[in-house]
C-alpha cells in the first residue's frame, strides 16, 4: 500500500512540506527573519518523525526504492542538524542580501530534502534522481551571492557536477546492462552468481565501479575529483561553504557505503578488490589535501583542503569496510562516528569563520590577526574546533581519529594508519598556524567583533558537541553501531 | 565508594581553570591565589596518597586507590585510574612541581588569566598520563599535554618561541603518532585496554610483529625522554619557554617518555626488551658522553641546563634497559631526582635572568656578592646535578650505576656502565665551570644594583633544596615504593 507507506518518509515529507511553506510565505512576509524561523521549525518536526521511527523495524518502501532503517535516520538526523545549524549561521549572512532570502532557506531545505533521500535510497534510478535533487539545490546557492567569485564558482560546480552526473550514470547503465536491475540488493544476487573469480575478468563489472567511485567520488571531494572544492568553497557564499563541506559529504558517503557494501559486498574478492582501491584513493587524498592546505592563504580554500584530507580519513572507513568484507561491522560504525565528529567539528569551525569574516570583511588568513583580543570567545571555539580537526584530546576529533584507525587495523591495514596519522602531523602545521595568527600576532585594529544571537547558539552547539563526543564518546559510538548493525555482521 | 583520591588529584587543576575562567574581572593576584590554592590541595592530596600507600609485601604488584568506570563501551576502554611504586613518585613530582611553578610564575604580567589557565591544564594532563592503566586514557593525556605546551612557549616565550613550540608540536605529535598505531595494534591483539593486564605479553598471532609493536611505542616515548638523536627539540624547547614551563617540562614532561619505557614497553614485551637491549643501552651512552660534550660547548645559561638533560636522561635509558631490579630502581629514582635537581637549575637561571637581564655565560660574572641566597642555592643544585653525595642526584646515579653494573641481562654491560660513569665527570666540569662563570671572578658594575631572590622566590627555592637533601640524605622513602613496582616487571624479565 503506497498510501500506508508515505508515512514512513513524514520526515522528508514534512520538510518538503516546510521548503514550499517558506516560498509561500516569502510572498507575504516582509520580516525575513521569520522565514529562518520556519525554516528551524520545520527541520525540528523533521527531526521529529525521524527520532519517532529510530525503534522500528527496517522497511523497504516503494518496491525497494527508499529503505526505512536505522542507517538512513542517522544520516537524516545529522543532515538535519547540519541544516540547522547552517541556517542559525546564516542569520548574519543572508541579511547582505537584497532579495531573494525566501529561496535561499527554501533551497537549503529542499537539499538537505534531497540528500535524506540520498540517505535512504536502495535503488540506482532513486540514488541518482535524489542526488540530482541536491546538487541542482546546491549550483544555485553556491552562486548566490552574485559577484564574480560566487557565480565562477557556481559555474563550476555546475559543470564538473554534470560531468560527473554523467559519469556516475554511465557506470549505473554499465551495472544495470550487466545485471539487468536497478534495485541493490538485486544486483547484488546477481553478481553473486556470476561465473567470474577476479574483477579483471569482468570489465563490464569493473569499469562500471570504477565510473561509480568516479561519480561519487565528485560528491565525497575525494582526489582525483577533488580540483572543484577550493574554487567552489571559496566563492560560495561562506554558511554555503560549510554545508557542502558537511552535509553534501555526508550524504556522498552514506550512498557511497549503501551502494558498495550492499551491492558489491560479496563475493568476498570483490569486497577486497575495492576495499583495497578505497585504501588507495585513501592515502592520495589525505596526502594531496594536507600537503596542498600548508601553502593556503585563503581560510576558505585552506578549509576546502582541509576537508579533502578529511575524506581522506573517511575512505579509511570505506576501506575498512571492504577488508572487512561483512565479517563486522567496525568499518561503518567507525564511518558514521567520524562523520558525526566531522560534521560538528567543521560546522563549528566555519561558524566562527562566518562571524569573523563577516566583520573584516576578509577572508586571508593573516587578516585573523589579534583574534585572540578583539573576539576571544569567537577565536577560542576557532581553536576548539582546529584542535578537533587536528585530532588531539580533549575532542571529538581524537576520538574519532583512534576509533576509525583502529578498525582499519583490525583488518590489516596498519600502512594505511601509519600514513592516516603522519597526516595528521602534517595537518598540525596548518591548523596551527591559524591558531598562531589568531593569539599571537597582533591584532590590525581593536574593533571587537560582534555576532548575533542566532550564530552563537549555533557555534556554542556545535562546541558542546566537539567536547561531548570527545569526553563521554561512549553513548555516540552507540548510536552510530546501532546505525552500523543493519548491514550485518 | 571510597574517596576517589587520584580523581581528585587529577581534577583539582582543572576545577582550578574553571574558577579560574569564571572569576569576573579578576585582579592578577587572585588568579595567582586561585591556582596556587588548587595546586596545594593537589599537592597535599598525593602526599596524603603517598603516606597511605600500603607498603606491605603483599601489596607487591598490585594497583592501589584504583578507580574503574566504563567510559567508552564500544571498545572497551574504561577510566580506569590507579597508582603503584612505579607512578606514585611522579605522581608526587608533578603535583609538588606544579605547585613551585605557580609560584615560579608569580611575576608574570602578561595575560595572566589564559597563563595560569594553560599551567593548570598541562598540570592535569601529566597527571593523567601517570595515573591511567587504560591506553586510550593514557593518549588522550598524553596528547592533551601538547596543546598547554604550544600555546605557553609560543605567547609566553622569549626569542624563537613561536618556532620551538612548533618544532615541539611537530616532533611529539610524529611521536604520539607511532604511539597510537601501537597501541592500536596491541588492542586488536588482545581486544583489551587496560595497561596492566597485557604484562608479558604472549599471543601466538598478533596483528604486526611483537617487535614492530614494541618499536613503535618506543619511537613515540623516546622523542619525549628525549633519547639521543631524537632530542633535537628539547633544547628549543627549553631556551624559548617561560621559565615555569621549563621547570615542568624538565622536571614531569620528560618523565612521561622514560614512565611510558617501564610501563608499556618493557613490562608488556619484557622479551623484546631483552633481545634489543644491548641497541639501547648503547645509544643511552652514546646520550649521556654527547649530550654532556654538547653541554660543555653552551654560551646560553638555560640551554646549557636544557643540553644538561639530554645527559642526564641518558642515565635513565642506560637504567631502563640494563634490566635489573637496582638499575630499573635506580633509573626511577634518577627520574624522580632529575625532576627536582634540574627544576631547580631552571628555576634558578630563570631568577638569575630576572634580577640580571642577561643569560649569556660570557657577560655574566661576579653575581655572589650582589645575590648570595641565589648563589648558595644555585651552588647546591649544580652539585646535586653532579651528584654530590648527600644530595639526591647522588643516590640515583649511585644505584642506577650500580644496578648497572651488577645487571646480568646484557652482555659487556660492565664497559657501557664505566663508559657512562664518564658522563659525571663531564657533568662536574660544565657544572662547576659555569657556576664559577656566573657567580665568581670580580663583581661587574653593570650589575651594581641587582636584588637577591625576594619572600616568595625563597619559599619556592627552599622547598626544592629541602627535598633534595631529603631523598639524598634517606632514599629509602622513596626506593622502598618504587622497589614494589619494580619487582614484578624484574620477574616478567625473568633474569
Amino acid at each position: 500500500m503506497i498510501i500506508s507507506e508515505l508515512q514512513l518518509i513524514m520526515p522528508e515529507l514534512s520538510l518538503l512540506g516546510f521548503a514550499l511553506l517558506v516560498i509561500l510565505l516569502d510572498l507575504f512576509i516582509k520580516q525575513k527573519k521569520v522565514l529562518a524561523g520556519v525554516s528551524i521549525a520545520g527541520l525540528i518536526v523533521s527531526a521529529g518523525f525521524t527520532l519517532l521511527m529510530w525503534g522500528a523495524p527496517t522497511v523497504d518502501i516503494f518496491y525497494g526504492m527508499v529503505a526505512v532503517d536505522r542507517f538512513a535516520l542517522f544520516f537524516k538526523l545529522l543532515l538535519l542538524v547540519a541544516a540547522g545549524l547552517v541556517i542559525l549561521a546564516s542569520q548574519d549572512y543572508v541579511s547582505k542580501f537584497e532579495r531573494f532570502q525566501g529561496e535561499y532557506y527554501a533551497l537549503v531545505l529542499l537539499s538537505t530534502f534531497g540528500m535524506m533521500l540520498m540517505a535512504a535510497a536502495t535503488d540506482l534510478i532513486s540514488i541518482y534522481v535524489a542526488l540530482e535533487l541536491s546538487s541542482i539545490s546546491l549550483y544555485v546557492l553556491a552562486s548566490f551571492l552574485k559577484d564574480q567569485k560566487s557565480t565562477e564558482a557556481g559555474l563550476k560546480y555546475l559543470l564538473v557536477g554534470a560531468v560527473a552526473s554523467a559519469v556516475l550514470l554511465y557506470g549505473m547503465a554499465l551495472v544495470f546492462g550487466l545485471t539487468g536491475h536497478t534495485c541493490l540488493i538485486c544486483i547484488a544476487d546477481v553478481i553473486q552468481g556470476l561465473p567470474i573469480a577476479g574483477l579483471l575478468e569482468s570489465p563490464a563489472l569493473l569499469l562500471g565501479i570504477i565510473l561509480l567511485i568516479a561519480g561519487f567520488g565528485f560528491k565525497i571531494a575525494c582526489v582525483p575529483f577533488q580540483m572543484w572544492v577550493p574554487d567552489v568553497y571559496e566563492g560560495a557564499p561562506t554558511p554555503i561553504t560549510a554545508y557542502l563541506s558537511v552535509a553534501s559529504k555526508a550524504a556522498g558517503f552514506a550512498v557511497v557505503l549503501r551502494v558498495f557494501f550492499v551491492t558489491f559486498g560479496a563475493p568476498v574478492w570483490l569486497s577486497l578488490d575495492w576495499g583495497m582501491l578505497f585504501a588507495v584513493l585513501s592515502a592520495i587524498t589525505m596526502t594531496v589535501g594536507n600537503v596542498v592546505a600548508i601553502v593556503q592563504t585563503n581560510i576558505k580554500r585552506l578549509f576546502g583542503y582541509s576537508s579533502i584530507a578529511q575524506a581522506g580519513y573517511l575512505m579509511v572507513g570505506l576501506a575498512t569496510v571492504g577488508m572487512a568484507a561483512g565479517t563486522d561491522a567496525l568499518g561503518q560504525s567507525g564511518l558514521l562516528f567520524f562523520l558525526a565528529s566531522y560534521a560538528v567539528t567543521n560546522l563549528g569551525a566555519f561558524i566562527a569563520i562566518i562571524a569573523i569574516s563577516n566583520r573584516i570583511d576578509s577572508d586571508m588568513i593573516d587578516d585573523y590577526a589579534g583574534m585572540g583580543k578583539r573576539a576571544p570567545l569567537l577565536a577560542l571555539a576557532l581553536t576548539l574546533c582546529l584542535v578537533s580537526l587536528t585530532g588531539l584530546p580533549p575532542t571529538a576529533g581524537l576520538i574519532a581519529k583512534i576509533y576509525i584507525f583502529s578498525g582499519a587495523i583490525h583488518h590489516g591495514l596498519l600502512w594505511l594508519v601509519i600514513i592516516g596519522v603522519i597526516n595528521s602531523c602534517i595537518s598540525a602545521y596548518y591548523y596551527f598556524r591559524v591558531v598562531k595568527v589568531m593569539w599571537l600576532e597582533a591584532p590590525a585594529s581593536e574593533g571587537k567583533v560582534p555576532s548575533s544571537w542566532a550564530l552563537r547558539t549555533a557555534l556554542f552547539l556545535c562546541c558542546l558537541f566537539v567536547l561531548l563526543l570527545g569526553v563521554v564518546p561512549g553513548c555516540f559510538i552507540g548510536i552510530a553501531e546501532a546505525a552500523a548493525r543493519i548491514f550485518g555482521s | 565508594m571510597d574517596f576517589g583520591y587520584l580523581t581528585a588529584i587529577l581534577f583539582l587543576p582543572l576545577a582550578g581553570i574553571i574558577v579560574i575562567a569564571l572569576l569576573p574581572k579578576p585582579q592578577a593576584r587572585t588568579i595567582r591565589l586561585t591556582a596556587l590554592t588548587f595546586t596545594l590541595a593537589s599537592f597535599i592530596l598525593s602526599i596524603a596518597v603517598f603516606c597511605l600507600f600500603d607498603r606491605s609485601a603483599g601489596a607487591i604488584g598490585q594497583m592501589q586507590f584504583e578507580e574503574k568506570i566504563s567510559w567508552i563501551p564500544a571498545i572497551n576502554a574504561f577510566y580506569h585510574l590507579g597508582v603503584d611504586g612505579l607512578s606514585l613518585p611522579m605522581v608526587i613530582l608533578m603535583t609538588f612541581l606544579g605547585f613551585l611553578a605557580v609560584l615560579v610564575s608569580w611575576k608574570i604580567e602578561l595575560r595572566p588569566r589564559e597563563y595560569f589557565i594553560w599551567l593548570l591544564l598541562l598540570e592535569t594532563s601529566i597527571l593523567g598520563v601517570f595515573c591511567s592503566l587504560d591506553l586510550v586514557l593514557f593518549f588522550l593525556f598524553w596528547e592533551l599535554e601538547l596543546i598547554p605546551m604550544y600555546f605557553l612557549i609560543s605567547i609566553w616565550g622569549s626569542g624563537r618561541k613561536e618556532y620551538a613550540a612548533n618544532k615541539y608540536l611537530i616532533y611529539t605529535l610524529v611521536g604520539s603518532a607511532m604511539m597510537l598505531a601501537g597501541i592500536l595494534s596491541i588492542y586488536f591483539t588482545t581486544g583489551s585496554l587496560g595497561m596492566m593486564g597485557l604484562c608479558g605479553l604472549s599471543v601466538a598471532s598478533p596483528v604486526i610483529p611483537f617487535a614492530a609493536m614494541f618499536f613503535l611505542l618506543f619511537i613515540g616515548f623516546a622523542i619525549k625522554l628525549p633519547m639521543v638523536p631524537l632530542h633535537t627539540w628539547l633544547p628549543d624547547a627549553h631556551t624559548n619557554a617561560p621559565t615555569a614551563v621549563s621547570v615542568i617540562l624538565a622536571g614531569a614532561l620528560l618523565k612521561m617518555g622514560g614512565y611510558g619505557m617501564i610501563r608499556l614497553c618493557v613490562s608488556i614485551f619484557p622479551e623484546i626488551a631483552l633481545r634489543y637491549a644491548p641497541l639501547l643501552v648503547a645509544l643511552a651512552v652514546v646520550g649521556v658522553l654527547y649530550g654532556a660534550a654538547v653541554t660543555m660547548r653552551q654560551r646560553d645559561l638555560k640551554r646549557l641546563i636544557a643540553y644538561s638533560s639530554v645527559s642526564h636522561m641518558g642515565y635513565v635509558l642506560l637504567g631502563i634497559f640494563a634490566l635489573s631490579q637496582i638499575s630499573l630502581t635506580g633509573a626511577v629514582l634518577q627520574m624522580f631526582s632529575h625532576g627536582v635537581i634540574t627544576g631547580l637549575l631552571f628555576a634558578m637561571v630563570g631568577l638569575v635572568y630576572d634580577k640580571a637581564h642577561e643569560r649569556n655565560l660570557d657577560n655574566l660574572g661576579g653575581l655572589a656578592r650582589r645575590m648570595p641566597v641565589i648563589t648558595v642555592v644555585f651552588t647546591v643544585a649544580g652539585l646535586a646535578s653532579l651528584g654530590l653525595p648527600g644530595t639526591c642526584g647522588f643516590a640515583a646515579e649511585f644505584i642506577t650505576f650500580v644496578g648497572c653494573f651488577s645487571s646480568t641481562a646484557v652482555g659487556g654491560i660492565q664497559i657501557y656502565t664505566l663508559l657512562g660513569v664518564l658522563g659525571i665527570v663531564l657533568t662536574a666540569g660544565y657544572i662547576l665551570w659555569m657556576l664559577q662563570k656566573v657567580f665568581y671572578g670580580s663583581p661587574l658594575e653593570k650589575y651594581d644594583g641587582v636584588p637577591d631572590a625576594d619572600n616568595i622566590e625563597k619559599v619556592c627555592i627552599f622547598s626544592f633544596v629541602a627535598v633534595i637533601m631529603l631523598i639524598g640524605v634517606y632514599p629509602a622513602i622513596l626506593t622502598d615504593v618504587i622497589k614494589m613496582g619494580i619487582m614484578p616487571i624484574v620477574k616478567l624479565i625473568g633474569l
